[in-house]
C-alpha cells in the first residue's frame, strides 16, 4: 500500500490557550515495499504524522460532525481515503499495524498467547474459529522469534525486557498488516538488543509487512537500515532522501538539533584532511571504499 | 573516604538465581563510576542495594562509612539518591518547584532552607526559568533534570543514575550528561552511572561491567574497550566506531583501535591515496 499526504497540517488544542501547531501542510509519499525511516528530534511532529496514518488522528473531514470541512488535505493509504467519513477506519487499523514506544508497557493479558490473540479476535469479522486463531497466534510468535511451546502459556510479565518486547510486537501483527509502523523500535534495549530488533525488523519486512515505517533518533540505525528517510522540523517535512544523499547534509542537520551517523562524521573528518570519500554511509560500504583506497604500506 | 563499599553482598528476588553473587565492591568519594551490563545482568539491582531500596539476602553495604540497614535508611537516602530510567513517573507534585521541594520538605527542613536548597538545585540543573512551570509540560530531558534538581534537594553526597538517559532523545542525553558532569567536577558529588551508551561510560574515570550478577570487568573506560572479545562475551556491542576499526584492520589497513572518530580519520589518511589534483 503507497501512502500519500499532500498538505496535512494539525494543531493540537485547536481554540485554547495551549494551541500548538504540530503539523504544517506536509506532502509525503511512502511507496509500497519501503523500509522507511521518520526523523526528528522530540517536538517536530513525527508522532503527530504516524498517528495519522491509521486514523488515530483524524482528518476533520473524515469525522461526520465536520464534513462539511473544507481543506485541500490529501491522505491515501493504499485504497483508504483517510480524508472521506466513509472510509472503514477498522479496517484500515488491520491493514496499518501500529507499534507505540515502550509497547512492552502496553502488554496486559494473562498469557503471552491471549494477549497476541487480543488484536486478531478484536479486528477479526467474526468470532475466529478456534484453530484459526491458533494458527494465527503461533506464526506471529513464532515469526518475532519467540518460542511458541516455552513463551504461548506465560505471564507476558515474566518475560525478559527484550522478549517483551517481542511478544508486543506479534500482537501488533498477528493481523498480517500490509503497513507496520514503529515509534522508535529499539529504544531503551541493550546494544545487542537493538542489533536483533533491527535483525527482525528486516525479517517481518521480508516474509510478512510490505512496508515498513521507522521513527527513530539513532541516525546510524536510519542510515544503515532505510530505503529512504524523512526529516521532520517543526511540523514540516525538510528532507526525503536516501540515506546515501540525505546524510551530505551534514551542517544542516546539525542546525535542526540532529546528530549525524558515524559513517558521515567519518567521512567529514576526512573531508578535512584532504580525502573525498563517496559513500552510502553503512559501515559495509564506507570500509569498503576505504579499503579500495588503501595504498602501499603505511 | 569510600562512598559505598559491598562487602560480600549477594542478592536473589527469589526462585533461586542470585541477580547479585557475593559481591565486592567499592567508589571512592568524589569519583565517577560507569556500571556496563546486558540488560538482567545485575546494574540496577545494584544500585538499588545501595541506597536501602533493597535489603542483600547475605553481606554488608556500607555507605559514607554508614551501615545501610532498618535504622539508617533516612540518612542513608539523604547521602544517596537515585534517578531511574522514565521521566514520567517520578515526579509527585504537577509544578516543577513543588516537585523538587518535596523529599526536602520530607526530611523535615525549615521554609528558608529548603527555598535556598531549591534556589540551588534548579540553578545546578539549569531549570530557574521553569520554578513555576507545569512539570507535564516538560521535555523529557527537562524532566529528568528536575528529577536530578529533586535529589539535589536533599543535598546528597552521591548520585546514582540508572538509565536515566535510555529515554531521552540526543538533544536530552546530552543535557543530563554535562548536568552530571558539571555536579561531579564542581560540586564534588559521586556519580555511578548505570548506562548502555558507550559514549556515556566514557565521561566516567572507573568503569565497570556486570554480568551474572558478578563483576567481570573493571578499568578505565578505555581499557575495557580495548577488550573487545571479552565484551562480546558478555553480550555487549562494541561502539560501531570499533566494530570500523576491526573490519579496516581485518581488511589489511593498520589503523589504531580507538574510539574518536578524528583519530580515527588521521589513521585513515596515513593509508589512503588523496586525489592528485
Amino acid at each position: 500500500m503507497r501512502i500519500q499526504a499532500e498538505h496535512l497540517s494539525y494543531v493540537y488544542n485547536e481554540k485554547s490557550p495551549f494551541a500548538a501547531r504540530a503539523l504544517n501542510d506536509v506532502t509525503l509519499t511512502v511507496e509500497e515495499g519501503e523500509f522507511f525511516g521518520i526523523i526528528g528530534h522530540t517536538g517536530s511532529g513525527k508522532s503527530t504524522f504516524i498517528q495519522h496514518l491509521n486514523g488515530l488522528i483524524r482528518i476533520p473531514s473524515s469525522l461526520k460532525k465536520r464534513k462539511k470541512y473544507k481543506s485541500d488535505t490529501v491522505l491515501r493509504v493504499g485504497d483508504f481515503d483517510l480524508a472521506s467519513p466513509k472510509t472503514d477506519f477498522r479496517a484500515l487499523r488491520r491493514s496499518v499495524g501500529m507499534v507505540f514506544q515502550y509497547p512492552e508497557y502496553q502488554l496486559f493479558a494473562e498469557t503471552v498467547f491471549d494477549d497476541v490473540a487480543f488484536g486478531y479476535k478484536n479486528f477479526a469479522a467474526e468470532k475466529p474459529r478456534k484453530e484459526e486463531l491458533e494458527d494465527a497466534v503461533r506464526s506471529a510468535i513464532e515469526m518475532v522469534g519467540l518460542d511458541y511451546a516455552a513463551v504461548n502459556d506465560l505471564s507476558p510479565f515474566d518475560l525478559s525486557g527484550g522478549q517483551k518486547r517481542r511478544a508486543a510486537i506479534a500482537g501488533v501483527i498477528v493481523t498480517k498488516p500490509e503497513v507496520l509502523v514503529l515509534d522508535e523500535p529499539a529504544a531503551g534495549l541493550d546494544p545487542l538488543g537493538k542489533q536483533e530488533i533491527m535483525q527482525l525488523l528486516h525479517r517481518i519486512h521480508r516474509e510478512w509487512c510490505k512496508t515498513v515505517i521507522i521513527v527513530s533518533h539513532d541516525m546510524d540505525e536510519i542510515s544503515e537500515n532505510c530505503t529512504r528517510a524523512a526529516v521532520f522540523s517543526e511540523g514540516t517535512v525538510k528532507y526525503v532522501l536516501p540515506p546515501a544523499e540525505l546524510f551530505v547534509h551534514t551542517d544542516e542537520l546539525r542546525e535542526l538539533g540532529l546528530d549525524i551517523p558515524l559513517t558521515a562524521k567519518i567521512c567529514e573528518a576526512l573531508r578535512r584532511r584532504g580525502i573525498e570519500i563517496s559513500c552510502d554511509f553503512t559501515a559495509d560500504d564506507l570500509v569498503r571504499k576505504l579499503l579500495a583506497r588503501r595504498e602501499g604500506i603505511c | 573516604m569510600k562512598a559505598v563499599e559491598f562487602r560480600d553482598v549477594s542478592f536473589s528476588y527469589g526462585e533461586g538465581t542470585f541477580a547479585i553473587k557475593n559481591l565486592n565492591f567499592s567508589v571512592e568519594e568524589g569519583e565517577f563510576v560507569a556500571v556496563l551490563g546486558h540488560n538482567g545482568s545485575g546494574k540496577s539491582t545494584l544500585a538499588r542495594l545501595c541506597n536501602g531500596l533493597l535489603v542483600p539476602d547475605a553481606g554488608s553495604i556500607r555507605v559514607f562509612d554508614l551501615p545501610v540497614g532498618d535504622k539508617t535508611l533516612y540518612d542513608v537516602r539523604k547521602r544517596v539518591g537515585i534517578v531511574f530510567q522514565n521521566p514520567d513517573n517520578q515526579t509527585v507534585a504537577s509544578i516543577v518547584e513543588d516537585d523538587v521541594a518535596f523529599g526536602a520538605e520530607n526530611i523535615g527542613l525549615t521554609r528558608e532552607e529548603i527555598g535556598r536548597r531549591i534556589d540551588f538545585a534548579l540553578h545546578a540543573v539549569g531549570m530557574e526559568e521553569y520554578r513555576n512551570a507545569t512539570v507535564a509540560r516538560l521535555s523529557g530531558g527537562q524532566k529528568q533534570r528536575v528529577a536530578i534538581a529533586g535529589v539535589l534537594a536533599l543535598g546528597p553526597k552521591m548520585m546514582i543514575l540508572d538509565e536515566s538517559t535510555a529515554m531521552l532523545d540526543p538533544r536530552g542525553r546530552r543535557e543530563i550528561m554535562q548536568v552530571v558532569k558539571r555536579l561531579n567536577e564542581e560540586e564534588g558529588i559521586t556519580v555511578l552511572l548505570i548506562t548502555h551508551f558507550m559514549e556515556e561510560a566514557l565521561l566516567a574515570s572507573r568503569a565497570i561491567v556486570m554480568n551474572g550478577g558478578e563483576i567481570v570487568m573493571l578499568g578505565t573506560p578505555n581499557e575495557i574497550f580495548e577488550k573487545r572479545e571479552e565484551l562480546v562475551k558478555y553480550r555487549l556491542a562494541l561502539p560501531r566506531i570499533s566494530r570500523i576499526c576491526s573490519r579496516l584492520r581485518e581488511g589489511g589497513m593498520p589503523v589504531e583501535y580507538t574510539l574518536d572518530y578524528e583519530i580515527l580519520a588521521e589513521e585513515i589518511a596515513k593509508c589512503v591515496s588523496k586525489p592528485s589534483i
